[in-house]
């Protein structure tokens, strides 16, 4: 009795402030990195996509009257060396990059999880041949594979996206097969291939949806990744060309002006800092999460 | 059970080749490139029929091609060589159309309940598939209503049809593996150790329901298995295999009553017994030799005591011995 007693009294207890601190300790502890990731990236493609909405100024408006003026009460994040409102052509420019960085990696997703699945099922000369590719594709230093055929291109916003997702699907590919050389052994992919279903509905009934995890994490560090790609190409002057805004080409247009408007570089740089450590946090987290070897 | 053969298997021949890509293959040795390739020889030349209606156990000891065995009859392998017929007509050389009719028919239930249910897919629509291969005329209710009936019969409640696997136990992951086998409305179930991965407490039931849907369906099975206290509770036939040969093909009686030949008399020697005189089992010498390095002649010959120089030579074949088979030639010289 006086045991149980006990025990109900201190039950109120499992309520206190310490339990609850301890629960939250907890929390952020497993998902603290998430949030953080998730937060970032979520706000990021809201301001984007919210762009035309909230954005204060036209991106393309000039205005003479307000050449270079610093962060203030009338242009929150300040105006370039043309008085084009800084916060207006950013929010659109991140428009570019979530939109870049989202084609090209669904792009690659869809090469590397084709060729994959292919090479890891079929296996034998098909498997040779599919990632003695792969090995041939990883031989070029991508970036300045990039800059040569953007350079041969005409520098357009769909050609990024194309040559970004054309060369950067390798990792998907020995992702997704090796995923597919186990699976394909598992029991229940045999059940279903004595159950008499097709190489098709195995492929993507029984193996593709047990194989996406770890997909899923390549993706998402893919997208901060090609972000970074094309702000790099931007930068360049051989990514999204002016007057279109886009992180990359604003921190071109800022770094001749540094030393008298630095608000120029400073922002979009930043904007793209966020956006990259928020998808690579939420990558590396969802990677924990989904490892079953590090559950718990 | 009568006497008529449902699936007759002669000189299965399943070789593995696993000296990998061609790159992997390629040695260098004296000045040139020469390809080196390494085979498993997993079944060698196995023959036997199973009878309609009966079980038939399949026994031997870890890696001896019980599985292979299984795995080549049911189509989940091409053979080596050999032919597998069922109902007398070919099934090894099938084109997957083809071949789908027979799916319906042939079944197999797998070993590991964990790996052989898709994580992703709930029990009906894991239970739906067969059906909507094999029965395509049926509509959503209909299926639904043979699932909920199988489900019944299984032993697993209809009502959790719409859970994933992963909320279920060992054992009813099995019977909803049972339930996957019968859904298409076989006639003969190939059984791939399907209670070593469970508890002994459960592994009863499992036997047991394979018992019960044998007599309601009139099936015949082929049961893979290394526990011979199993075997001899639901077998009709035994066949024993060493290194991917038949060594011997009795009746459970038989084999257990009078072994014949010399590893099926090592083999039973070895089962524990509780109470009675402590009897010395006859212990096996020496290794099993690997399945890549085949011996020459009998493949027992390394760990018989009776091997002579023609055991180390020629590879004896299966012989009558008054209802039972055997291959050994010691059996045929009546030296044993």
């Amino acid at each position: 009795m006086a045991e149980t007693a006990a025990i109900k009294t201190e039950r109120p207890g499992m309520r206190t402030r310490a339990y609850r601190a301890l629960a939250g300790r907890m929390f952020w502890g497993r998902y603290g990195l998430l949030t953080i990731g998730l937060v970032l990236v979520g706000t990021m493609s809201l301001l984007s996509i919210l762009a035309p909405v909230i954005a204060p100024y036209d991106p393309f408006a000039l205005n003479v009257d307000a050449i270079l003026m610093p962060p203030g009460p009338g242009h929150l994040l300040g105006t370039d060396a043309l008085g084009r409102d800084v916060l207006s052509r950013l929010l659109y420019g991140g428009r570019v990059s979530l939109w870049v960085g989202f084609v090209a990696v669904g792009l690659s997703v869809a090469i590397g999880l084709a060729l994959g699945l292919t090479a890891g099922y079929f296996g034998g000369i098909v498997d040779e041949v599919i990632m003695r590719g792969v090995d041939v594709m990883l031989c070029f230093p991508s970036f300045f594979l990039i800059l040569a055929v953007i350079a041969f291109l005409e520098p357009s916003l769909t050609n990024i996206m194309i040559v970004i997702g054309l060369t950067s699907w390798m990792g998907v590919a020995r992702l997704a097969r090796a995923e597919t050389l186990t699976l394909r052994r598992r029991e229940f992919v045999l059940a279903a291939r004595v159950a008499g279903s097709k190489t098709p509905r195995i492929l993507f009934s029984h193996i593709l949806p047990n194989a996406l995890a770890p997909i899923l994490v390549s993706a998402t560090l893919g997208v901060a990744g090609a972000i970074l790609v094309e702000s790099s190409l931007s930068f360049l002057g051989l990514g999204v060309q002016p007057p279109a805004p886009s992180w990359g080409n604003m921190l071109m247009e800022g770094k001749d002006v540094l030393e008298i408007a630095p608000w120029l570089s400073f922002f979009p740089g930043f904007a793209i800092l966020l956006t990259v450590l928020g998808y690579n946090l939420l990558g590396e987290s969802l990677r924990d999460i989904l490892d079953p070897r590090l559950r718990r | 059970m009568t006497n008529k053969p449902l699936l007759t298997v002669n000189g299965l021949v399943k070789h593995f080749d696993i000296s990998g890509g061609f790159l992997d293959q390629l040695r260098f040795s004296e000045g040139k490139f020469s390809r080196k390739r390494t085979v498993v020889h997993a079944v060698n030349g196995v023959s036997f029929e199973v009878r309609q209606g009966e079980t038939l156990s399949v026994v031997g000891e870890s890696g001896c091609g019980k599985s292979t065995l299984a795995r080549t009859i049911i189509g989940l392998y091409p053979p080596t060589s050999g032919t597998i017929l069922y109902k007398g007509a070919r099934v090894d050389d099938l084109s997957p159309k083809a071949m789908l009719p027979y799916r319906a028919k042939m079944q197999m239930v797998f070993q590991d309940p964990y790996a052989s249910l898709n994580p992703r897919m709930r029990v009906n629509q894991i239970l739906d598939e067969p059906l909507r291969l094999h029965f395509p005329n049926l509509n959503a209710i209909q299926r639904a209503e043979r699932i909920a009936a199988v489900m019944d019969q299984v032993g697993v409640r209809p009502g959790w049809a719409t859970h994933y696997p992963h909320e279920f136990s060992g054992g009813q992951r099995q019977r909803i593996s049972i339930a996957r086998a019968l859904m298409a409305d076989p006639e003969f179930v190939v059984a791939d150790e399907p209670i070593s991965a469970l508890d002994v407490s459960i592994q009863a039931q499992i036997l047991n329901l394979l018992m019960d849907a044998q007599d309601e369906r009139g099936l015949t099975y082929l049961f893979i298995t290394h526990d011979l206290s199993v075997v001899e509770h639901i077998s009709a036939r035994v066949a024993v295999m060493y290194l991917g040969a038949l060594c011997e093909l009795a009746p459970v009686r038989e084999l257990f009553e009078a072994p014949r030949h010399p590893y099926t008399r090592l083999l039973l020697s070895a089962i524990p017994k509780l109470g009675g005189e402590r009897r010395r089992s006859a212990r096996i010498q020496g290794e099993t030799p690997t399945p890549i390095n085949l011996p020459p002649g009998c493949v027992f010959h390394v760990r018989c005591p009776f091997a002579t120089d023609l055991c180390r030579v020629e590879a004896p074949t299966l012989q009558d011995y008054g209802g039972a088979l055997a291959a050994c030639h010691g059996l045929e010289e009546n030296r044993i």
